[in-house]
C-alpha cells in the first residue's frame, strides 16, 4: 500500500507543472520548488558545463542558478517558462564565473612568467605540473585539446552565444536578453563566435579527414 | 555569380539566416558555396563530439540536497538567503576579518607614528593570512580524518561519514570567499590551491551519509590522487613563513627609547 501510495505521489510529481510549483513555492511550500530543481538540473547542467567548459564549476553555476531562482521567485512573471528563467540566470552567473576564470588565468600566467626561474625548486609548481602523456600525442587528442583552447579564446558574449544558439538551440532574443545585447548585435556575436572556431580548428578538421581518408587512423 | 559571404553561409548553417530562402536557392546552384558551407559544418561537426559528462541520474536530488539547507523559509526576498546559519556564520567571519584589519590598522598607526610600521595593507594581509591558515588546518584535519577512517570489522556494510559531511559542506562556504579574497588581491597561487581544495570538499559534502567500505575506498583514493594534503599543507607552511616574516621585529626600540629616557 505504501509502495503504491509513493508510486502515485511521484507521478503526481513528475506531473505537476513548472507553474503550479512556482505558485506552490511562493504560497511557502519550500518542497514544491524541489520539483522544479530536480526537473531542469540536468538541462542546467549541461548549459554550465558547455559555458565553462569544467564539471567543477558547472556544479558551482546549477546550486547558484537554483539558489537565485528561489530568492527572485517574487519576480518570475508567471507567463514566462521556468526552464528558460532559470537557465538565463545560469547563463548570467557563468559569463561572471568564465570573467573571474579569465582574470585568474591571466595572474596566473603573469606570475609563472615573472617567476619562471624560481619555480624549480618550488613545490607548489611540481604539484601544478602537467606533464603532456603520450596519449595527448594522437590527432584526435590533439583535436580535443585543440577545441577546448579554441571555446575558452572566445570572449564570454561569444562562448555564451555560441553555446546557446550551436548547442542548446536558443532563440536569439533569448540569447540577446543574457547578454544585455540587441537581436543584431547577437547574431553577429554568433557569426564571430563560429568564424573564430573556424580558423583555429580548421587545419586540424582537415588534417584528421586526409588522415582518415588515407587510413592511418583508426 | 556573386557567392555567399561567409557571415551569410554561417547565419544560414545556425538558423539565424534573415534570406534563408534565397540562400538555399544559391546554394543549389553554386557548388563552391556547397563546399565552403561544409567546411564551416565540418568544424562544427567536430565540435559536436566534444564529450559532455554525464552528471547522473541521481543529478537533481542531490542539487536539491545542497541547495535545501541553504533556502529561506519562503522565496522572494534576496536577503533572507544571508540569513540561513551558514552563510551568516561565514559572513560574520569575513566582517570579523575586515574589521580587525581596520582596528589593527588604526591601533598600529596610533602606536608608532612617523616608525617604519607595517601599514593598514599589510596588517589586512596578516589577518587573512591568518584566517586562511585556520582554515586550511581545519579542512587538513577533517580530510586526515576522512583519509583514516575505516570499517570497525569486516562485518560492518558501512562506515558513517556524516559528521566529516557536515564538516565539508561548513568549510565549503569559508572556502568561497577565501578564494575570492585571494583573487581580488593578486595571490594566484593561494586562490589555485583554494580551489582545488573547493572541488574536494564540494566531492566529500556530496557523499551520502553512511557509505560502504568501498565508496570510502574511492574517496579516499580520489583526495589521495588530487595530492590536496600535500598542497594544503605547502600552502599553509608557506602562510606561516609568511607570517613569520612580517612579524615584527622584537622590541628593541623600546629598550633604546627607554635608555634615552633615562638619560
Amino acid at each position: 500500500m505504501n509502495r503504491m501510495q509513493q508510486s502515485v505521489d511521484s507521478t503526481q510529481a513528475i506531473a505537476e507543472s513548472d507553474t503550479i510549483a512556482v505558485e506552490r513555492t511562493l504560497a511557502g511550500d519550500r518542497d514544491a520548488y524541489r520539483v522544479l530543481v530536480e526537473r531542469h538540473s540536468h538541462n542546467v547542467f549541461r548549459l554550465a558545463y558547455r559555458m565553462t567548459g569544467n564539471r567543477h564549476d558547472a556544479e558551482e553555476v546549477v546550486q547558484e542558478a537554483f539558489l537565485r531562482g528561489y530568492q527572485k521567485l517574487g519576480q518570475f512573471a508567471a507567463r514566462s517558462n521556468f526552464g528558460t528563467w532559470v537557465y538565463r540566470i545560469a547563463a548570467n552567473y557563468a559569463i561572471d564565473r568564465m570573467r573571474q576564470r579569465q582574470k585568474e588565468e591571466a595572474r596566473r600566467e603573469v606570475r609563472r612568467v615573472d617567476e619562471e626561474d624560481g619555480m624549480e625548486n618550488d613545490p607548489l609548481s611540481r604539484v601544478r605540473d602537467e606533464a603532456p602523456t603520450p596519449e595527448r600525442l594522437t590527432q584526435s587528442i590533439e583535436l580535443r585539446k585543440q577545441m577546448e583552447q579554441a571555446l575558452a579564446a572566445l570572449s564570454e558574449a561569444e562562448r555564451t552565444a555560441f553555446v546557446m544558439r550551436h548547442w542548446e538551440g536558443c532563440g536569439i532574443e533569448e540569447i540577446a536578453a543574457v547578454l544585455k545585447s540587441s537581436s543584431n548585435a547577437t547574431k553577429n556575436t554568433v557569426f564571430r563566435a563560429v568564424q573564430k572556431l573556424r580558423l583555429a580548428l580548421q587545419p586540424f578538421v582537415e588534417t584528421r579527414a586526409q588522415a582518415r581518408a588515407m587510413g592511418t587512423e583508426s | 555569380m556573386k557567392h555567399m559571404t561567409e557571415e551569410e553561409l554561417i547565419a544560414y548553417r545556425e538558423g539565424v539566416a534573415e534570406q534563408r530562402a534565397v540562400i538555399s536557392e544559391h546554394l543549389a546552384a553554386c557548388q563552391e558555396c556547397r563546399e565552403e558551407l561544409q567546411r564551416i559544418e565540418a568544424v562544427l561537426a567536430a565540435l559536436d563530439t566534444l564529450p559532455l559528462p554525464d552528471p547522473g541520474a541521481e543529478y537533481g536530488r542531490q542539487v536539491w540536497k545542497e541547495i535545501a539547507p541553504r533556502l529561506a523559509e519562503k522565496p522572494g526576498h534576496w536577503w533572507q538567503a544571508w540569513l540561513e546559519p551558514r552563510r551568516l556564520a561565514a559572513a560574520g567571519a569575513f566582517v570579523a576579518l575586515v574589521v580587525g584589519a581596520f582596528l589593527a590598522g588604526r591601533i598600529s598607526k596610533k602606536g608608532d607614528v612617523g616608525d617604519n610600521v607595517a601599514s593598514k595593507e599589510q596588517v589586512r594581509e596578516r589577518i587573512l593570512v591568518v584566517a586562511v591558515g585556520e582554515h586550511l588546518g581545519h579542512s587538513e584535519r577533517m580530510l586526515v580524518e576522512l583519509s583514516n577512517a575505516a570499517p570497525s570489522g569486516p562485518k560492518q556494510k558501512e562506515v558513517n561519514i556524516s559528521a566529516e559531511q557536515r564538516r565539508a559542506e561548513d568549510l565549503l562556504q569559508e572556502n568561497r570567499l577565501y578564494r575570492q579574497t585571494a583573487l581580488q588581491d593578486g595571490d594566484a597561487g593561494l586562490a589555485s590551491v583554494l580551489d582545488e581544495l573547493e572541488r574536494v570538499l564540494l566531492d566529500v559534502a556530496h557523499s551520502p551519509d553512511e557509505v560502504t567500505p568501498a565508496q570510502l575506498e574511492a574517496i579516499q583514493k580520489k583526495i589521495e590522487a588530487r595530492g590536496i594534503l600535500f598542497k594544503v599543507r605547502v600552502v599553509n607552511k608557506e602562510l606561516q613563513q609568511r607570517q613569520e616574516a612580517r612579524e615584527p621585529a622584537p622590541p628593541q626600540k623600546d629598550s633604546t627609547n627607554r635608555e634615552r629616557n633615562k638619560v
